[in-house]
């Protein structure tokens, strides 16, 4: 079901954890849904210079959020924002496309991450080009 | 590396088939192929060898040899069953009462009929996944034809009171059908005492071959057929018999049921072990279903703080093959319907696991699990943003 990527990501997830004084933290999800990311952010001279995160989710979230933390970090913030969802499925080789939401997860919570972060330091909040639905209407999981 | 241990602990998906069961079988995929309909006496064995199967499955059940038709197996016989009283009573009414908690083939079947202008009542369950004699009655009206109340839940393995839920339905003189696919072998079936007018079982649930199964019709029963075509099982269900299939089915269910108490001290034991072992080495743990109604290797568990699918993945990396409530896998991201019929919060549903002992399983297999399991749940609460280690931080009901 999953590919060789996820399930190493999945198995061997880079960058659990938190991290302490972060300058930034993105939660999305929640536990009804059966998925809830939390990204944390440690951000100098605009580049993002560690990341981490705590997931509650099956095998897709927690290697979304593996993958999602995996390419910020290095990035600017700018670049860090047009990661989309794609390119974490993509780096992944894919998710099965009931788990795409999962990607979608990630990229929201790199986002939130990055606008909790100029919120502080009294930055105009960046507005999602491409809104996904961040109530997950779109999701399964959440019509009820 | 070297061969994997392999733990299988899912019996109630299916389970293997058991090596006298493939030996009976053999045969009439090779030297009895005859086709029974036909006259030459080769396919006399054929003939034969049905009518010996269908008095095995009887005797299982309590009932008449002509009683049973065989199927394709647990499926088709609820369809069957639905559909068929359905359609032949539509006359005399269009109401059917259900549970909540059956399995898709009666679910999905009702749903179906709810299309075609019937009317369906999905009776509540209690938060062991009971169904209530009381609320059967209440439910009955003058339109009622059907009431289909599962033996025993696949997910839960709630055993259900079905010779009191019979009864109601007898007393209101309404046909009463049972999907018993996961209780051959497990709790002794009398379709006359239990007031059971039809009755769904499938051979690969009890060490039998996938692709066969039967459905138990009382004389006298007014039932449409599902299968239209030649004259095979009495003119009740056409196809060429399944041969090798139903004589599996046959000598499956004699050994299932020729020592169901003692098959049960086996693996209820074993499943009490491994059930104690989980819940005193894993905190945040719940068991789902009745204590003790409950099917004999039936574990379903919910652990706090984490998803099910990703337990599933780290057990099978480990070679231990178990399912989750939660539906994941199975292409729905829904958490299951059975759990959350039972009143447990959406949240838990996502984090359960079911556990179905059976013949394969031994006492290493349970010593196995209670090493791995704990490890594993603790690896993914550890990255769950839910779980603290010190005092659990709202637990699921942040947000």
């Amino acid at each position: 079901m999953y590919s060789d990527k996820v399930m190493d990501h999945f198995k061997n997830p880079r960058n659990v954890g938190e991290i302490e004084n972060p300058d930034g933290i993105g939660e999305v999800g929640n536990p009804v849904c059966g998925d809830i990311m939390k990204i944390f952010l440690k951000i100098e001279n605009n580049i993002i210079t560690d990341a981490k995160f705590k997931t509650f989710g099956c095998g897709a979230a927690i290697a979304s959020s593996s993958m999602a933390t995996e390419l910020v970090k290095g990035k600017t913030l700018e670049e860090a924002w047009e990661v989309s969802n794609k390119a974490v499925a993509e780096a992944l080789e894919g998710l099965p496309p009931i788990k795409m939401h999962c990607s979608v997860l990630a990229e929201e919570g790199i986002h939130n991450a990055i606008n909790d972060y100029r919120k502080k330091h009294g930055l105009e909040l960046w507005v999602e080009k491409n809104p996904h639905a961040h109530d997950h209407s779109e999701d399964l999981c959440c019509d009820r | 590396m070297g061969e994997k241990r392999i733990v299988y602990m899912d019996h109630s998906a299916t389970t293997y088939t058991k090596k006298e069961v493939l030996e009976a079988m053999i045969p009439y995929y090779s030297e009895h192929f005859g086709n029974p309909s036909s006259i030459y006496r080769i396919a006399g064995d054929s003939k034969k060898a049905i009518d010996t199967a269908r008095v095995q499955v009887a005797k299982a059940l309590g009932s008449d040899p002509d009683e049973i038709y065989f199927t394709s197996g647990g499926s088709e016989s609820d369809n069957w069953a639905i559909k068929g009283i359905a359609f032949a009573n539509r006359k005399k009414g269009n109401h059917i009462i259900t549970s909540a908690i059956e399995h898709h083939a009666v679910l999905h079947t009702c749903e179906y009929l709810e299309k075609e202008g019937f009317t369906v009542t999905y009776l509540p369950v209690d938060k062991y996944g009971i169904v209530d004699p009381a609320d059967l009655e209440k439910a009955i009206t003058e339109k009622t034809i059907l009431i289909s109340v599962m033996f025993a839940n696949n997910e839960i393995g709630t055993i259900e009171p079905i010779a009191e839920l019979g009864a109601v339905a007898r007393n209101h003189k309404v046909y009463f059908h049972t999907d018993a696919v996961q209780v051959i072998g497990n709790v002794q079936v009398d379709v006359k005492a239990q007031n059971i007018d039809m009755l769904s079982l499938s051979a690969h649930k009890f060490y039998g071959p996938k692709g066969i199964g039967a459905l138990y019709i009382k004389k006298g029963v007014k039932i449409d057929n599902l299968i239209h075509g030649g004259g095979q099982e009495r003119k009740r269900r056409a196809g060429t018999e399944n041969i090798a299939g139903i004589v599996g089915l046959g000598k499956a269910i004699e050994l299932a049921t020729a020592d169901i108490d003692g098959h049960n001290r086996r693996i209820r034991g074993l499943r009490d072990r491994l059930l104690q072992g989980i819940l005193a080495r894993i905190p945040g743990t719940y068991l789902n279903g009745h204590r003790e109604k409950r099917l004999p290797g039936n574990i379903n568990i919910s652990f706090e703080f984490i998803e099910g699918e990703s337990i599933l993945l780290w057990l099978d990396d480990e070679g231990i093959c178990a399912s989750t409530g939660s539906a994941c896998t199975s292409g729905s991201l829904e958490p299951s319907h059975v759990l959350l019929a039972t009143g447990l919060p959406v949240e838990i549903s996502h984090g359960s696991l079911r556990l179905t002992l059976g013949d394969i399983n031994t006492e290493e297999d349970v010593d196995f699990v209670l090493e791995v399991l704990p490890k594993v749940v603790s690896r993914l609460r550890d990255m769950s943003p839910l779980y603290r280690k010190n005092g659990k931080e709202g637990g699921c009901n942040v947000q």
